[in-house]
């Protein structure tokens, strides 16, 4: 029996994720798996207090416990000029604090010593001396006069950083003057947190023989830490060497760079050893960058008729102490502007002003490409808010404002251009999935009984992909993204990214581009990324950006093989280029299908016989700069039903329908939309980080911090429909985000359905049993 | 999360085990399944100096019927406790309760005993036990005595164990006939300690409450019966009139407080939610 040929496994084909082996049997490298020779363990005093004046840090008792070798203070790092350092918001943050902490659990000092556990037992022994200040936790109070300041070292008299607004202002306030009605609602997205499973950490080892900095780092950016790094410390760029291994999760909160991966780099230039640290949980939770904390109120100009005309926006944005989010640099509120969603509206204008406040730095992009979960719950609470107000379904409300599919690519009223969309499609899959007439009789006949169930509808668009050079940079690094291609002489091939799996897959969908593109088999191609003395330079993985970005490079350098690949064909073949034709994966004459060559056979070729004046090898570089961003999107249907004896809302049914355009593997997107549903569903009903007014984060840790697990997970009902992307070269769109960005406003319309009648109109998230279960008494007792 | 420095003993049986307690005189902790101990080392909220670890006591895992009652080895897992056949078919309050408590992983490895003897409110088996009317089995160096479950809880992380004694039996009076029970729960996600919750046991002869015992997890400082509750039960008819007008009583007669689970009116409304429901349901495994 003959051997068969391995499968090409191209576009639209599962095979398994070949990362998964080595997680299975437990062989992953993650940073917590490097052990240096010589290694040090780095562990640090963090402040019990939000806002406080730092009187004395006496470091003597920690250095007398045998095995702490150094405690590193505020004072040590401003010696060096490195006690403060940028944001990538180009705002600035302490490593250290010299005079005041500005949120609890603060880095203050770090102790360096031989073991982990001798540098917790030095942790305790270290002696500061504190004088609190008022905290400052109300971002509101934060802008009043009498307010304390978080961050006077800025030199203004006001907590106020930035002020950002997008649309057109005159033509809005036009529209809503001449518009038959306004709804207007307060939402606020609380500040939560990626809790990926694999906290931060980084291991620093500074070489002094050869003067280069090796840092193996949870980071979802190598490359644009390794720049950043260069220029922070002077150390020349090729000294570096930042090295991201197996990542577990980052979700966005793994862009910025954390005082202590600065520490431990210092820790490393001054013991002259390798260094190591590695956060716990706690610590992950209570000091690393936060995400959400938006206040916004939000209104909505319509006609009587249900026609949506325009939308008006403002929004607080609670930083904390620093602007620490990872946004492109022009967008300061990230893409927040796309908050017209799936809508063709006449106008529209959008303001965030953002403020300092006695918390955590942030906020970062969790899962949201930049700011969109809090635009997509916006403009999908504000539809349903709408529906109420006209008393009309809120499907039907949504049909009549669709942006029509042949109205793309469509300009929208703050300024994008959509690449393609069909929304109705979409949201007729997802209600004929659902079942949503025979829903709504259920609903009814439940209603009567006293009983509470509610269907929500969100029809998002999702605006991934950063992006276009002529907007697009972080710290002015432009957002393209790179691959490099080099085909062995036997056919099989290595691919580099400049973008970082964690978890994403990217081991695998790259090499199912390159196997599409150029019809080798998928399990002849490895696929390496993080190393940035290997792989190209990128700006890494975040924001939905890998597939439309570096997928794009991956794809424009397979096809320049491949035009080289037909240029060698014609060669072996005796006949012009002109000739051929690439079909079924080969390339064969015109009308000859017989003739053929091989991709395996070309690159045989390329190094034996390749044709004189052509140079040998077989290989491609390409930094692609994408011409537009990507804007998937989404149908969801959720039914929930809500225990009145306790508050409890269960999802009983929640159907998923996306359209991120051409899908690579099917398998892996729908493992992505099952995990992004789970995390859009985390917030919706679980997840805060409150602070009481001291300052003091009450979910500190995961017995408060509630990150659901599959037992409260509902049985995800997952579909697609595909609309390419035309700017792309295959026409995908990217995924990763748009379940997180499309779910928490279909769970919340569908809790506010169910409890409209007793004249609930809006739910701010998380919907905790308590909270629902006072929405329901209150409206008893209002009834009574 | 790195616990302080502590010594470790690894007893070979209980009288070696009871024999250090009373050695290191109040400065030694018991280790059995080490899911609450642990976890408080190593956010240094508890800092013992010595650890006396029971997992190389052999003897203290079983759970079997006799003298008139249900016994219970300290050292029993609760998942042991979760898939045993006699618990599940006659005393399905305590298959309630494991089926709760925590999740499986730490099911796995935490004890009954552990859960009992850390006396936190917020565990789940003292409400059930109390409901039960159990006893508890102290074992020291001068020998054993039997401490009424009643008489066990005297504060909170407080319990009527003496300092060099260790708790190593559970006694749960035989189910007599016509007995039903159940335990209610409420969390914010599996593995929370309840919001609220209700343990329930009760004796229908002829469509009424004979006997009753009832108790609420994590609504009073230290676990106790409810014993307004019991009496708003007994005498009466196992009726829906009944159990809602008890559970009225349940809601007034815990003493919960408010947190991130929930104002204090919350948890009262939670407590005559389950109460009710509780209530019910061991009614109807009581024919």
């Amino acid at each position: 029996m003959a051997i068969e040929s391995p499968k090409i496994m191209g576009y639209g084909t599962s095979p398994k994720r070949k990362e998964d082996p080595r997680f299975l049997h437990g062989k992953g490298t993650y940073v917590d798996d490097i052990k240096l020779p010589g290694m040090l363990h780095m562990d640090i005093v963090r402040s019990p207090y939000a806002h406080a004046k730092i009187t004395n840090i006496n470091i003597e008792p920690a250095l007398e416990t045998p095995g702490v070798l150094a405690v590193i203070t505020g004072k040590d790092l401003d010696a060096a000029g490195l006690a403060w350092m940028p944001t990538l918001m180009s705002d600035t943050q302490m490593v250290l604090p010299v005079e005041k902490v500005v949120y609890q659990s603060q880095e203050v000092a770090a102790v360096i010593a031989t073991d982990r556990y001798t540098a917790a037992d030095g942790v305790m022994a270290v002696e500061v001396d504190y004088e609190p200040l008022p905290a400052v936790v109300d971002p509101f109070k934060a802008l009043e006069k009498d307010s304390p300041l978080v961050r006077p070292d800025k030199g203004k008299d006001t907590n106020h950083i930035w002020h950002w607004e997008a649309g057109d202002k005159d033509a809005t306030d036009k529209v809503f003057a001449d518009a038959d009605i306004v709804v207007e609602e307060d939402l606020y997205i609380p500040r939560i947190h990626v809790a990926s499973i694999e906290t931060c950490g980084c291991v620093a080892s500074y070489d002094a023989v050869n003067g280069k900095l090796t840092i193996w780092m949870t980071t979802q950016a190598p490359h644009a830490i390794r720049t950043v790094f260069s220029l922070v410390s002077g150390i020349p760029e090729h000294k570096i060497r930042v090295i991201s291994p197996d990542i577990g999760g980052g979700f966005g909160g793994k862009v910025p760079v954390y005082p202590g991966y600065v520490i431990a780099v210092v820790a490393s230039l001054k013991t002259g050893r390798p260094v190591k640290w590695i956060e716990d949980r706690s610590e992950n939770l209570q000091a690393d960058s936060f995400a959400r904390d938006y206040h916004i109120t939000a209104q909505l100009a319509a006609d009587k008729d249900g026609r949506i005309r325009g939308m008006k926006v403002k929004t607080l944005a609670d930083h904390g102490a620093a602007d620490a989010a990872a946004n492109p640099s022009k967008f300061p509120a990230g893409l927040f502007s796309i908050c017209t969603g799936s809508y063709d509206l006449e106008a529209a204008h959008v303001e965030v002003d953002a403020v300092y406040t006695t918390k955590p730095p942030g906020g970062v992009a969790y899962r949201c490409s930049f700011r969109v979960t809090e635009a997509v719950h916006t403009i999908e609470r504000m539809v349903d808010r709408l529906a109420v107000e006209l008393d009309r379904d809120p499907a039907d409300l949504r049909y009549q404002n669709f942006i029509p599919k042949e109205n793309f690519p469509y300009k929208s009223p703050t300024g994008w251009e959509y690449d393609s969309g069909d929304y109705k499609q979409a949201l007729d899959v997802a209600l004929e999935r659902i079942g949503y007439e025979d829903l709504r009789k259920e609903q009814a006949e439940k209603r009567a009984r006293g009983e509470l169930m509610g269907i929500g509808i969100s029809t998002f668009t999702e605006i991934v992909g950063a992006g276009p050079s002529n907007t697009f940079d972080i710290l002015g690094i432009k957002m393209f993204d790179s691959a490099e291609i080099r085909i062995h002489p036997t056919g099989s091939a290595i691919v580099r990214i400049g973008v970082q799996t964690q978890g994403q897959g990217h081991e695998t969908t790259f090499a199912q581009i390159v196997a599409e593109e150029l019809g080798l088999p998928v399990d002849n191609i490895t696929v390496e990324h993080g190393d940035t003395d290997t792989a190209p330079y990128g700006l890494g993985t975040y924001a939905s950006r890998s597939t439309p970005t570096a997928g794009a490079a991956t794809a424009v350098a397979a096809r320049k093989i491949r035009e080289k690949a037909k240029h060698i064909a014609a060669h072996l073949l005796e006949c012009n280029p002109d000739d051929l034709e690439w079909k079924d994966y080969k390339f064969s004459v015109k009308g000859v299908p017989d003739r053929s060559k091989t991709m395996q056979e070309i690159a045989f070729a390329a190094y034996t016989n390749h044709p004189q004046g052509m140079e040998a090898g077989l290989e491609a570089v390409n930094y692609y700069d994408p011409p537009n961003l990507t804007f998937p999107f989404g149908a969801y249907v959720c039914v929930v039903d809500i225990d009145p004896g306790t508050g409890v809302v269960k999802i009983r049914r929640f159907v998923a329908i996306d359209d991120c355009g051409t899908v690579i593997n099917p398998m892996i997107v729908e493992g992505q939309i099952h995990g992004g549903l789970t995390m859009g569903m985390a917030p919706s009903l679980f997840e805060e980080i409150p602070y009481d007014e001291n300052g003091n984060n009450m979910a500190g840790t995961f017995m408060d911090y509630l990150l659901p697990t599959s037992l409260e997970t509902p049985n995800w009902e997952t579909g697609n429909t595909v609309t390419p992307s035309p700017h792309h070269p295959f026409g995908a769109k990217g995924v990763g985000e748009s379940p997180t960005v499309g779910a928490p406003p279909a769970i919340v319309n569908a809790v506010v359905d169910a409890l409209s009648h007793l004249g609930v109109k809006h739910v701010d998230i998380p919907m905790t049993p308590w909270k629902i279960h006072k929405l329901i008494t209150d409206a008893q007792a209002t009834t009574a | 999360m790195i616990p302080g420095k502590f010594e470790y003993h690894v007893p070979a049986d209980v009288g070696q085990a009871a024999a250090l307690l009373r050695h290191y005189d109040g400065e030694a902790k018991i280790l059995a399944g080490g899911q609450s101990l642990i976890p408080m080392m190593r956010f240094r909220l508890a800092q013992p100096e010595h650890l006396i670890d029971l997992s190389k006591v052999p003897g203290l895992s079983y759970i079997e019927e006799r003298d008139g009652h249900l016994a219970i080895g300290a050292l029993t897992t609760e998942s042991e406790l979760e898939h045993n056949a006699t618990i599940r078919d006659r005393y399905p309050i305590l298959k309630d309760a494991t089926d709760v408590i925590a999740d499986p992983l730490v099911r796995n490895l935490a004890t009954v005993g552990g859960n009992i003897a850390h006396a936190d409110p917020a565990n789940d088996h003292p409400a059930v036990l109390l409901a039960l009317r159990a006893d508890v089995v102290a074992t020291g160096v001068d020998g054993h005595r039997v401490i009424p479950i009643d008489e066990f809880f005297l504060d909170t992380f407080v319990t009527g164990l003496e300092p060099d004694e260790i708790l190593t039996e559970i006694r749960i009076p035989t189910a007599k006939s016509g007995t039903g029970s159940a335990y209610l729960k409420l969390e914010r996600k599996v593995g929370d300690y309840a919001i609220g919750a209700v343990a329930v046991s009760m004796v229908v002869r002829d469509g009424v409450i004979a006997e009753a015992g009832v108790a609420m997890t994590n609504v009073s400082p230290y676990p106790v019966r409810a014993v307004q509750t019991e009496a708003a039960l007994v005498g009466r008819p196992a009726t829906a009139a009944t159990f809602a007008a008890a559970a009225e009583t349940a809601s007034q007669e815990c003493e919960p407080s408010g947190d991130n689970r929930g104002p204090e009116e919350y948890k009262r409304a939670v407590i005559r939610t389950l109460a009710e429901r509780a209530f019910s349901l061991a009614a109807e495994r009581a024919n």
